[in-house]
């Protein structure tokens, strides 16, 4: 069993760590992971993107051509990677920075305005981790539970306190992501 | 019949104990031997000959670990300071010198000498200035006077077209990690005794964890400038000396404060 | 111990400080900055020898010294910043000091750019810098391979005099994976016969690489041929994969192993008899484990990052016995699995002939896109 998780957005809406998060996950769930970055003078403040590889064996390529799972936090991200995603995948688009639907009727999508209900939850920091329970909601590679302890066993302490709200964030994430779906055709 | 006149009584010379019995293998008249030879003084009588790690260059001095008998490594050119501050970040309680020419040391090697200064290795340079590339055979280095006939600027050195020679000493002193630089003479007796109390100072800077010291020698190639071994001490004070005034450019105030 | 989290260039960092690493210097350069930037903070913490160099010159002299005291001294860099030590590294070939190398390669040549290649194979494994000389080069696949290279590599420099290269590109270098690391290992400093350290109570000791006397020179490259051939006879490191009823060959290094793997699971999913041979010791190289492939295999497919540097290896060993089919990308593209899947399908499909040129027809392929 392999799932491939692609990550795509502006430098600084956290999509690296959302990756990261996802992988700390896997790895505690006793699985395999590999994280691997864009990297380079992209990082600095362009479009950043990484890929998550969770199975349960030794990972060969920490790359694919045609992830079956992605999140795009943004437009240009969307426009570049839309026709990436395998027929059959997982699409979460973070409807709050892109004024547009998916185009794609061979995947499942939702659009879901991660930035306003970070908001709701307390802080628009926390987009990614609502796009990370969106895309659980509807990819149960991991569940959420998995999630919330992997963000209290590797969040740094100084942020340990922004635990709940980050838990409250991933749960409104999913449940915005069930009521909202597109299922592919 | 013999007679021996080596005996305690009238014994006002010798081989120091920092020098092997090898015969050097420099020029009549080269100014090489009296550095090595001040170099071993200075060691012996601070007693860290068995401490002591040098460094050799490429150039004429090349091998100099045939004749200054302590531990050496042997660098590749220009890259002696380098070598020397991986050797003293590993081993900081021993006592590590250089010893290099004008081109290793500030054509090849200018890098890392003002970078190992600029970090205040605590590492010791001898320098030989002799204004030339002895060792390929005469050509024109870093440090050729203008206008002086070398090998690579056989009509003189065209400052139009070849450049000023660098004053390193004056360049290094202004970085503030140097605790010693001065520029001495090997020309005559008063300057040879007066460059073996820098180069003790040196040493005694870096003992003392001051630094970065480098001293500088005013030396002599006959060879390279087509002069007898007498031509060349008189053209060294009468070109070199103006060219490359002596003195200290940087003493820190705690060497400065230095008792020994 | 419990599985952690690390990037690969921090992972070979704390590996190697592990290993009993006294001294690191380094210069900046992507994509390894992290391994100087995480040992800029974590040396100085354990009291041991950290210098950022003005230059990669200055840093591999300074590898040069540290090495000359028998000190377990490491740098790492990137493709262009390996060239510039190949100077020193040819010097301290020629002196017969140990020390490691980090190559964490990127796309070239020239500044070329960031991403991972295997463009520097020929440059590592046959020398790079002047003279007779054969380093080590061990090219792991993943963090936790390197992490256990580590303290392979400073063993091998020792035992060998030599310079041991752990070769991996900006993917495993940028990289996260969970990893176990070793155990921390005390630093332990020996009176080597021939390292330098002040001449107290003993002969002094002197290194260097000049021999002018001709003859001298010729059996100090005996000597190096001598401890090479050991090498030869008793390094060869190497990983295997749904070998047992293979009837074709992938082989590959590093990364391109790695992805190699993906395109052989995919390839056993669809019921081709495919296994992965995957070379961890590239210098010395398995020959004698290739030529023993060709007994089994119908055809092997060769896949690297570069044009074919490591193709020339297994041309040697397998001698036109059986035919042979290359896959490359350059310049720091990074293939798919699915290349792959398809370069499988298609030795399967036409294995061609053992005197087939394997980089001529890559190279008409290619051009045909």
């Amino acid at each position: 069993m392999q799932t491939e998780v692609f990550l795509a957005g502006f430098g600084g809406q956290g999509v690296m760590f959302a990756g990261q998060v996802l992988s700390y996950a896997a790895m505690d769930a006793g699985k395999e992971v590999t994280w691997i970055p864009s990297y380079g003078p992209e990082m600095r403040g362009g479009t950043a993107n990484c890929t998550v590889v969770i199975a349960d064996e030794e990972i060969g390529s920490p790359l694919v051509q045609n992830p079956p799972a992605a999140i795009i936090m943004n437009l240009p991200s969307l426009d570049k990677y839309e026709s990436m995603v395998k027929p059959g995948g997982v699409l979460i688009v973070n409807s709050s920075m892109v004024d547009r639907d998916v185009a794609r009727n061979d995947i499942t999508w939702v659009s879901v305005p991660c930035n306003d209900i970070a908001e709701e939850a307390g802080d628009k920091r926390m987009a990614n981790i609502v796009a990370t329970g969106a895309l659980l909601a509807l990819l149960p590679v991991l569940s959420l539970d998995d999630i919330e302890a992997a963000l209290n066993a590797h969040m740094p302490g100084r942020h340990k306190n922004l635990l709940p709200k980050n838990v409250d964030a991933l749960k409104r994430g999913a449940e915005y992501a069930k009521q909202h779906v597109h299922k592919a055709q | 019949m013999a007679v021996t006149i080596v005996n305690p009584q009238n014994l006002v010379y010798a081989r120091p104990k920092g020098f092997t019995d090898t015969p050097t293998h420099y020029c009549p008249g080269c100014t090489h031997g009296t550095a090595h030879r001040l170099v071993a003084e200075v060691l012996e009588e601070m007693n860290i000959l068995d401490r002591t790690i040098g460094v050799a260059p490429v150039g004429c001095a090349v091998f100099a670990y045939n004749y200054i008998d302590v531990d050496f490594v042997e660098a590749a050119h220009g890259r002696a300071p380098a070598m020397a501050t991986g050797i003293k970040r590993v081993l900081p309680d021993r006592v590590v010198f250089s010893y290099q020419g004008d081109g290793d040391l500030a054509s090849i090697g200018m890098a890392e000498t003002v970078h190992a200064a600029a970090r205040g290795e605590n590492i010791t340079i001898i320098f030989i200035n002799n204004a030339i590339y002895g060792m390929t055979g005469g050509q024109m280095a870093p440090t050729t006077l203008p206008g002086m006939k070398t090998t690579s600027s056989p009509n003189g050195r065209d400052v139009e077209t070849q450049g000023y020679p660098i004053r390193v000493s004056e360049m290094l002193a202004t970085l503030d990690g140097a605790g010693y630089i001065v520029r001495r003479s090997l020309h005559d007796p008063k300057n040879i005794r007066l460059a073996k109390k820098a180069i003790r100072t040196a040493f005694e800077t870096q003992v003392h964890g001051l630094g970065f010291s480098m001293v500088e020698l005013l030396s002599t190639c006959n060879t390279g400038w087509g002069v007898t071994p007498v031509e060349s001490l008189t053209w060294l004070e009468e070109h070199m000396i103006p060219a490359f005034p002596l003195g200290d450019y940087k003493i820190a105030p705690a060497v400065a404060a230095l008792k020994f | 111990m419990a599985r952690e989290m690390w990037k690969g260039n921090e992972a070979i960092a704390e590996a190697a400080v592990r290993a009993g690493l006294e001294a690191y210097f380094g210069y900046p350069i992507t994509p390894q900055n992290e391994v100087l930037e995480y040992l800029s903070h974590r040396m100085p913490e354990l009291g041991r020898a950290f210098v950022q160099a003005e230059s990669e010159p200055a840093v591999i002299n300074m590898v040069y010294g540290a090495a000359c005291t028998g000190a377990r001294v490491m740098t790492s860099s990137s493709s262009p910043g390996i060239s510039l030590m190949q100077e020193g590294l040819s010097y301290i070939a020629g002196t017969e000091v140990p020390m490691v190398l980090v190559n964490v390669m990127r796309g070239g040549p020239g500044l070329g750019n960031i991403a991972p290649s295997q463009g520097d194979y020929n440059q590592i494994c046959k020398g790079g810098g002047h003279g007779d000389y054969h380093p080590i080069v061990l090219a792991p696949a993943s963090i936790q391979e390197a992490v256990d290279l580590m303290p392979v590599a400073f063993e091998l420099a020792h035992k060998y005099l030599n310079i041991c290269t752990i070769l991996i590109d900006g993917s495993i270098g940028q990289m996260m994976e969970p990893i176990q690391l070793p155990e921390m290992q005390p630093v332990v400093r020996k009176e080597y016969g021939w390292a330098v350290s002040g001449a107290k109570g003993r002969e002094r000791h002197i290194l260097t690489s000049i021999y002018l006397d001709v003859p001298t020179e010729e059996k100090t490259n005996l000597r190096l041929l001598g401890r090479w051939r050991e090498a030869q006879a008793n390094e060869i490191r190497y990983k295997e994969y749904f070998l047992d009823d293979a009837e074709y060959v992938v082989i590959g290094f590093g990364t391109a192993g790695r992805i190699a793997l993906s395109a052989v699971r995919a390839a056993r999913a669809q019921g081709h008899k495919v296994g992965l041979f995957r070379p961890i010791s590239v210098n010395p190289f398995p020959y004698k484990r290739v030529e023993e492939l060709c007994k089994q295999a119908k055809s092997f497919l060769v896949v690297e990052m570069n044009t074919g540097q490591m193709l020339k290896d297994v041309q040697a060993a397998v001698r036109n016995r059986i035919p042979m089919r290359f896959y490359g990308r350059l310049g720091g593209v990074m293939p798919f699995p699915d290349e792959f899947i398809q370069e499988i399908q298609e030795m399967i499909k036409n294995p061609g002939k053992p005197d087939d040129d394997p980089a001529d027809l890559w190279y008409q392929r290619m051009m045909a896109r």
